[in-house]
């Protein structure tokens, strides 16, 4: 069937974010200028962002179904491209100071962007399955750009081989969930019989591949080294990007088929815990803060199952299971913000070479740069949990989410995981304020912030502080807008 | 009736947090001065509160109300009652005297200590203040944050590890409670304590929708929501076994955060116990009395065997805090107007007496900078006034009559008595153990002969010491001679606790053993008030 007009509408966020990765491919022999190339890239990523309003005001299925552009994957598409307005702003002087290849790097970034865009809007488990690709490829590069560095080698490896592999699981879900239902169409997946052994076989495949992506126990495995070794504006992007946009397609799966809800709730019940308890125990025990980071967002994948735990437990039950869904949206959304203002703050500390990176180099900061550590300890206090700030809702509806499920225990394992996890923050926030710096510390003059820097921490203060406060309106706006497939939550 | 002085009186400190923050982080005059007039006038409006408070009104007066968050609705809803007003009296009372306190012992970075110590007002009026439970637990996390830097930044050798545990076990206990928020509001629809029916709002409350018996809890439900917030509660208390981070936080807290945290932080936790394990989970509560009294008993006589074996004068006043709190936890369970009358009063003549108790050690720190007793011995001849004070001090501490610890505690044991005689026997042997150990400490530090040289030489009060001293005593002799002032102004909200227990169904099933509100008749009330003026004019 030839394409309508409308359906490429419904792609064009993936369309600017494609073609300005190849302009400033194209652009790097001619253009010498550093900040030429950042520009054209933020332009890229913003004028995809903004894009989103023109699908949106043209939603609907797109390619024959292959593509559905709702409220969700709106939602889902601001995320995403906000995420990468940001890390092109904290990449930019990152790869100054490192002097390594800016075009390549901005071209990468925008297609792991396109790749996260299609994954959100995927209503077919193939196109799903290519988004996935594109974004995963893009990324075992970019984990690997600072060639001449060991550990960003290590790390793009660990990322590709462990990476492919989950890919295998989720191409081999997809042909047993097709041998069992005939189609790889969430919509029409949904009409079939849901009893069948080889579709439940066939979706926990999926659930492996997409829990790799999420970085759930346990496929959490490659996760620390990998944050580590990635350059820091990447791990930014890792740990925001990708995650939400996997989510995005785990839930629109679930919001679709029906089959066999019990035995994901228990899926997910196991997963949640386990990766709790990995994550933050993971966590305790770092002494790198690019680490200990990683570990944390181990943690907070854990508590989003957990609402994915809600969310299939209500599936089975009643019907009522929408604030779980907002639950979810409102978390990813959170924890993004808050996840990229720390590592834009952890990339700058980080100095050349990203020497400063352990928990020592961070000794008496309150008193070197008190607006940084203020500021990183409002990120971190987030990440904890702590009232006015985002992070403090997104806990709260999660924690709501499951005790309208009735899992109480669930809800008391998160309880007890934040409060481990509040220990390795504080510790952070005690190393900043409480330790003494060391003498050469002192006599180093402070880190110079980029603009771009900081509006991006500008950025995450305002947005950390605005949920914290006022989560109505991006609430509202989860709950009111017709979201999965036009209905709302189905 | 002022409107917006509950308002005020929350966000002023932060306002003067904003006022310190422009000043320059080296003149140190200015903060000091500054910081003391902005907490001087947030005293001034708890004074304005205090009297324009109508007297023998059981209910909350001044209420604000505002919506807040649509989904879920939560609330801007503040309130005060009898029992509430006096804490905030003295956490308004007890910020200033901290700052005063520290005006000379704090001098690295001492714009930051002071904005932590007015923003820990905030947080602590607001959590007496607040009338949604949503509220009321976003203050009670907002207040950990400076009490945990006043520890970790200005506290003593091991200050970080205090300052952690303090905000793990607090964060432990309140995460749980943040569940049985929740997990009420799935019940009940609703985040409100007491409801609010004026004007457009009309807003139900959890409490009256269960007094009402609109909505009723399975006993296993009521008993696992009771367990999650006494759970919170309790470890702030702290009581016995979960004080274990009491000693080491007190000990290592700086002289003004050990005001501040025994002053008003641990009566966080027994008010809470009056305001919602009490009214919103009757029967659970009847049926761990007799755990949670047996609990503080123990906490009330180990607390005290504690304290008088310890070599440290700090942590010695940190034990006699899990002993005499013991005391207070006691009355609120014996489910009896004149137990949770002698509760709430012992609250206040606590927070009072041992905060003066914890200046007082602090000074002996500013010139010796040690807490070990056998560093002290014969301080009486060098500083004769000081002593003087210590030994007021400690006399009320151990329930002195015409001092105020003895109204709290006599009120306690008679009420208690009332309902378990046996209760308030082991209880009392904790009034004679706590004579024991001040009196012996007392001894050891400032009778007999001087065993150190430089101890011979050490200065006495100084005038701005002499200031708060006086302040206190003076406070603490009325609060012991004129406690009829106080009392006619919280027994209405204690009788109240009483009359939110009660339950429809309770009515027909009201065992006798169980002593249940109808009991608190007025006559009770009019007893205490008898009992009282008596105490009065002894």
């Amino acid at each position: 069937m030839i394409p309508r007009p409308e359906d490429f509408y419904r792609v064009l966020p993936e369309t600017v974010w494609c073609l300005f990765g190849v302009l400033a491919m194209v652009l790097q022999p001619m253009v010498r200028s550093r900040h030429v190339l950042s520009a054209l890239a933020f332009a890229g990523a913003l004028l995809g962002t903004l894009a989103t309003f023109l699908s949106a005001a043209h939603s609907g299925p797109a390619f024959n179904g292959l593509i559905q552009f709702d409220g969700y994957s709106l939602f889902f598409h601001w995320l995403i491209g906000i995420i990468a307005c940001m890390s092109v702003l904290v990449a930019a002087p990152y790869l100054d100071r490192e002097g390594l290849e800016p075009a390549e790097f901005y071209a990468l970034l925008l297609f792991a962007t396109a790749g996260m865009g299609v994954l959100a809007s995927a209503q077919e488990l193939l196109t799903g399955f290519i988004g996935l690709e594109m974004s995963s490829i893009s990324s075992y590069i970019l984990a690997g750009y600072r060639r001449d560095s060991l550990k960003s080698s290590e790390s793009a490896m660990k990322y590709f081989l462990l990476g492919s592999f989950a890919t295998a699981f989720f191409l081999y879900g997809i042909a047993l969930v097709y041998g069992a239902t005939g189609t790889t169409n969430l919509a029409l997946m949904s009409a079939t019989d849901s009893s069948s052994t080889l579709l439940r076989l066939g979706l926990s495949l999926i659930l492996i591949g997409l829990g790799f992506k999420v970085a759930a126990a346990p496929f959490q495995i490659w996760t620390p080294d990998v944050y580590e070794g990635a350059p820091t504006p990447v791990t930014a992007l890792f740990s925001a990007g990708p995650k939400a946009a996997a989510f995005a397609l785990l839930l629109r799966i679930f919001a679709t088929v029906h089959a066999a809800s019990d035995f994901w709730f228990w899926a997910f019940w196991l997963l949640a815990i386990l990766t709790m308890f990995a994550g933050n125990l993971g966590a305790l025990v770092q002494t790198n803060v690019k680490r200990l980071l990683a570990y944390s967002s181990i943690a907070h994948a854990g508590y989003i199952l957990v609402a994915f735990a809600a969310v299939t437990f209500m599936r089975s039950e009643i019907d009522g299971a929408g604030p779980a869904y907002a639950a979810i949206l409102f978390y990813l959304a959170s924890y993004a913000l808050v996840k990229i203002g720390a590592f834009a703050i952890v990339s700058e500390l980080g100095g050349k070479g990203e020497k400063n990176l352990s928990l020592d180099d961070y000794a008496g900061l309150s008193q070197r740069q008190p607006v940084i550590a203020a500021t990183l300890t409002l990120f971190l206090l987030s990440l904890l949990g702590l009232p006015i700030t985002a992070g403090f809702f997104g806990k709260l509806y999660i924690f709501k989410a499951a005790v309208n499920s009735h899992l109480i225990w669930l809800a008391v394992l998160m309880a007890v995981n934040s409060v481990i996890g509040a220990y390795y923050y504080l510790r952070l926030i005690v190393v900043m304020y409480m330790r003494e710096p060391s003498p050469e510390a002192l006599q180093l003059a402070p880190v110079r912030f980029s603009v771009g820097v900081n509006v991006v921490l500008v950025i995450a203060i305002l947005g950390t502080l605005y949920l914290g406060l006022f989560p109505n309106s991006i609430l509202q706006m989860i709950l009111q807008r017709s979201l999965i497939g036009g209905g709302r939550f189905q | 009736m002022t409107p917006g002085l509950l308002s005020v009186l929350i966000f002023f400190p932060a306002c003067g947090v904003l006022a310190l923050l422009p000043l320059r982080s080296d003149d140190h005059t200015w903060i000091r001065r500054l910081a003391l007039t902005i907490s001087l006038i947030e005293f001034g409006f708890s004074l304005w509160l205090l009297r324009n408070a109508r007297i023998g009104w059981s209910g909350y007066q001044f209420q604000e109300f505002a919506t807040w968050i649509h989904y879920p609705p939560i609330n801007y809803h503040l309130g005060v009652d009898g029992i509430s007003l006096f804490l905030v009296l003295l956490t308004t009372l007890l910020t200033p005297i901290s700052i005063l306190a520290s005006w000379s012992s704090i001098s690295h970075r001492v714009k930051e200590f002071f904005i932590m110590l007015l923003l820990l007002e905030v947080g602590v009026v607001g959590v007496f203040l607040s009338l949604d439970l949503f509220l009321f637990f976003l203050f009670w996390e907002v207040m950990l944050i400076p009490m945990a830097f006043l520890i970790g930044i200005w506290g003593h050798e091991r200050r970080v590890y205090a300052a952690v545990k303090f905000v793990l076990y607090t964060m432990a206990g309140s995460i749980l409670m943040l569940v049985g928020i929740i997990w009420l509001y799935n019940s009940t629809g609703t985040f409100d304590l007491a409801g609010f029916h004026y004007g457009k709002f009309d807003v139900a409350g959890v409490q009256e929708l269960l007094q009402a018996g609109v909505l009723s809890l399975s006993p296993r439900t009521e008993m696992l929501l009771f367990l999650s917030f006494f759970l919170a509660f309790a470890i702030k208390v702290p009581l016995f076994p979960l004080h274990t981070w009491l000693p080491d936080a007190h000990v290592e807290a700086p002289t003004a955060g050990s005001v501040m945290l025994a002053g008003v932080l641990l009566k966080m936790g027994t008010y809470g116990m009056l305001r919602f394990c009490l009214p919103l989970f009757p029967e659970a509560a009847h049926r761990a009395a007799p755990w949670v009294a047996a609990l503080a008993i123990v906490g009330i006589i180990y607390g005290a065997l504690v304290a008088m074996v310890q070599p440290n004068l700090k942590k010695l006043v940190a034990y006699s805090s899990v002993s005499h709190l013991g005391f207070v936890v006691l009355g609120i369970f014996a489910f009896n107007n004149i137990s949770i009358q002698g509760a709430v009063y012992q609250m206040l003549a606590h927070g009072i007496s041992t905060g003066a108790l914890f200046l007082l050690v602090g000074m002996l720190y500013d010139r010796r900078h040690t807490f070990e007793m056998s560093e002290f011995g014969g301080l009486a001849m060098p500083m004769p006034k000081l002593a003087a004070f210590f030994l007021f001090v400690a006399l009320s501490s151990l329930g002195l009559p015409i001092l105020n610890g003895f109204v709290g505690e006599y009120l306690i044991l008679l009420g208690t008595y009332q309902v378990h005689w046996t209760w308030a026997a082991w209880a009392a042997t904790g009034v004679i153990l706590s004579a024991c150990y001040l009196l012996w400490a007392y001894q050891r530090v400032f009778f007999g002969e001087i065993t150190h040289d430089k101890n011979r030489t050490l200065p006495d009060i100084s005038s701005r010491e002499r200031g708060i001293l006086i302040a206190m005593a003076v406070i603490t002799l009325w609060m012991g001679i004129g406690s009829a002032y106080i009392i006619r102004r919280t027994a209405g909200s204690s009788q109240a606790v009483l009359d939110q227990m009660t339950r429809p169904q309770m009515h027909e099933a009201a065992t006798p053993k169980l002593r249940t509100p109808q009991d608190a008749t007025p006559r009770t009330a009019q007893r205490t008030q008898l009992a009282a003026e008596r105490l009065g004019t002894r």
